[in-house]
């Protein structure tokens, strides 16, 4: 069974009046491992449809199963739910507290379910994620210490802390220069081929889409085209 | 998430804008630290007010001549109480130990060529020392055998042993009132002013039976109607013989009661204990309403007041001004609770990114509900805290300065820190509300 699989999603907006459908009947499966990229032109429906996949939105209609969970059916707290055990989200712009060291950005998450954790279990969790993206020696940095590269190394720390089975990252690469962008793909690409996360990249940049291996491209609500590299090949 | 972690957050949520907070919390602290010294120094004046009370005898009962109706008119007081009821009380009340005649005069006393004009001159019979609460400095009491025989000696407060007589032993000399020469037998230990500010200890006291018959204008509360009618008296004492005659007899002597030699201004009474005032009240009514012939359905022609009314009376008036300004202080709290709001809103709109980071990372609406009502509470908390050291801390420093009482009140902190809190949870929760209901992807993209 697919780790996520949409069946005919829509989304469709109400503006004053008018319908805006933005999604028009999504069919789609991701297997368990993948790291794909979700491209295509702003307007496209690609944040629409990363909002549903990671259970911030409900689609208007069709199915979406998450790990053998209907996602389209869970009210807010049980996508809240979801969205801490099994999801992670890296943003554009990073999105860590201010003035809050990184080891505590880190460790954030737990605090909703982890209530079985004691604070020195929740330190070691988080202190274990930020090695291993490098940043051992920065863990009581304040964000505005870090550098861009590093700030987005601790979100993704922060989305890794929680054991998510699937990552998405939204733009992850678009405040950051072309060396900490590829510095930023490596972790990824480390962490979908190490630890089997599968990992969904939002991005319009081509040439970042290209380091997935697998690429849908969106248009007009609807998937144009799906690409698997072993295919291209 | 768990309680002390979301408190945890909270106070580190709050500490990130100290300025801010400080700011914000100022309302509270303030509010809370007038509400704390209020109560504080409100409770002590009260404590104060009550020693004061009991100092002067608090089961002191005095009875006074009542408002006389005279075919339907109600024509003022008159002197209608006699030595035979006070006689009668001492008998035939159980509840009451101690019972006095009283009679007042003015006038002025003169000693060796200096003269002074006491607030009181009273005449007293030997039980009298011990109703008013009163002592014997130097010298010796009024017994009862120089009330008998209507001795001219007397007993004199501090305050005229200083005017007249400065250093010199005041024991054994004799002094004028009135013209008529009393012998100082003993002084009082000084009482100092009572309740009205005045100076309890410019008395003069002597034995009533004296002091009604040597000195003018005693014993004739009010209206003074003398009847050669009511000179013979039942009282085996053989003291009160003298009669008096100064006008025509008056026929219709049920109509006007007749002030009699035995009339006396006032009855002191003391009831046994506190708490048997009532009861000693009820039996001096039942006394009184016989020897008075009252009928069944009339009004008492006498006044009884306790000074359990007094100090009732006085307590209200203290916890009616304390509860004005308390109201004063519970506004300047409430004021202190909608800047707590507002900067709460503030927060919000500026977090706005950080909640729908918390909800996008799993949090529920109902964790950030609580998230921002905490941070409130603990907020309004922490100036609560700090209002309660401020107030606490004024209350003593008026206390030292202006040397008012002040005790602390353990009621007004539980109050305040409870009120504090309240504030928190009320004015916190609509800020906290709009929180948890921000849809998580509008609040990421939120710049």
């Amino acid at each position: 069974m697919s780790l996520i699989s949409l069946k005919n999603i829509t989304k469709t907006y109400k503006v004053g009046n008018i319908l805006l459908p933005v999604l028009k009947g999504i069919t789609l499966n991701v297997e368990k491992g993948e790291m794909l990229a979700l491209t295509g032109a702003s307007g496209s429906g690609k944040s629409t449809l990363m909002n549903i996949l990671g259970c911030l939105d409900r689609p208007s209609g069709g199915e979406y199963w998450i790990d053998g969970i209907e996602a389209s059916k869970l009210d807010n707290d049980g996508r809240a739910d979801l969205r801490n055990k099994k999801i992670g989200f890296v943003f554009q712009n990073f999105n860590l507290l201010p003035r809050t060291s990184a080891l505590e950005n880190v460790i954030m998450p737990l605090g909703y379910t982890a209530a079985h954790m004691s604070e020195r279990e929740m330190l070691e969790a988080g202190r274990a994620v930020l090695e291993r993206v490098g940043l051992k020696d920065r863990m009581d940095h304040e964000p505005s210490q870090l550098s861009g590269g590093q700030q987005q190394r601790v979100a993704i720390a922060r989305a890794l802390v929680n054991h998510p089975q699937i990552l998405f990252a939204d733009e992850p690469t678009g405040n950051l220069d072309t060396k900490m962008s590829e510095e930023i793909l490596d972790i990824f690409n480390q962490i979908n081929e190490n630890e089997g996360v599968t990992i969904v990249l939002v991005t319009h940049e081509p040439d970042i889409a290209a380091r997935a291996k697998r690429i849908i491209k969106m248009r007009d609500g609807n998937i144009e085209t799906d690409l698997s590299k072993d295919s291209t090949i | 998430m768990n309680i002390f972690r979301i408190i945890k957050s909270a106070i580190k949520a709050i500490l990130r804008n100290p300025t801010r907070t400080f700011l914000t919390t100022l309302g509270i602290v303030i509010g809370t630290a007038s509400v704390i010294a209020l109560m504080e120094v409100g409770s002590g004046a009260q404590e104060t007010l009550e020693k004061n009370i009991s100092a002067m005898g608090v089961t002191t009962i005095n009875i006074r001549p009542g408002t006389v109706t005279t075919g339907g008119v109600k024509s003022g007081t008159r002197a209608n109480l006699t030595a035979q009821d006070a006689e009668a009380i001492r008998n035939e009340c159980p509840h009451v130990v101690c019972v006095s005649p009283v009679v007042s005069a003015r006038g002025q006393i003169i000693y060796s060529g200096k003269n002074w004009s006491p607030y009181f001159i009273t005449g007293i019979d030997e039980d009298y020392m011990r109703i008013a609460n009163w002592h014997v400095e130097k010298g010796v009491e009024i017994d009862a055998a120089k009330i008998k025989r209507g001795s001219k000696v007397c007993l004199i407060g501090s305050t005229i042993v200083k005017e007249l007589f400065g250093s010199e032993n005041p024991i054994g000399k004799d002094l004028r009132i009135q013209n008529v020469v009393f012998k100082v037998i003993g002084t009082l230990k000084s009482k100092g002013a009572n309740m009205f500010g005045m100076d309890q200890d410019d008395c003069v006291l002597a034995p009533w039976t004296t002091v009604k018959s040597r000195l003018k204008g005693a014993g004739q509360s009010s209206l003074s109607t003398v009847s050669s009618s009511s000179v013979n008296t039942s009282s085996s004492d053989g003291i009160y013989t003298t009669g008096v005659s100064f006008y025509p007899e008056i026929k219709n002597a049920d109509r006007i009661p007749p002030v009699r030699f035995v009339n006396v201004d006032s009855i002191s009474a003391s009831a046994d204990s506190l708490e048997n005032v009532p009861k000693a009240v009820e039996e001096i009514t039942k006394v009184l309403r016989r020897t008075h012939r009252i009928a069944k359905d009339a009004d008492n022609d006498f006044s009884i007041r306790t000074m359990s009314e007094m100090s009732d009376f006085f307590t209200s008036q203290t916890k009616t001004i304390t509860n004005l300004l308390l109201c004063v202080a519970l506004i300047s709290l409430l004021v202190g609770g909608i800047g707590i709001m507002n900067i709460m809103l503030v927060s919000v709109t500026e977090r706005t990114r950080e909640i729908g980071l918390r909800m996008a990372v799993g949090a529920k609406k109902s964790d950030i509900l609580r998230q921002f009502l905490i941070e409130s509470v603990v907020m309004c908390l922490m100036g609560g805290i700090i209002g309660i050291i401020l107030g606490h801390g004024a209350s003593l420093l008026l206390a030292k300065l202006m040397n008012w009482p002040s005790a602390i009140s353990y009621l007004a902190i539980v109050i305040s820190v409870g009120v504090a809190a309240g504030i928190g949870i009320v004015f916190g929760y609509y800020p906290a509300w709009k929180a948890a209901r921000l849809d998580p992807i509008e609040a990421l993209r939120y710049e």
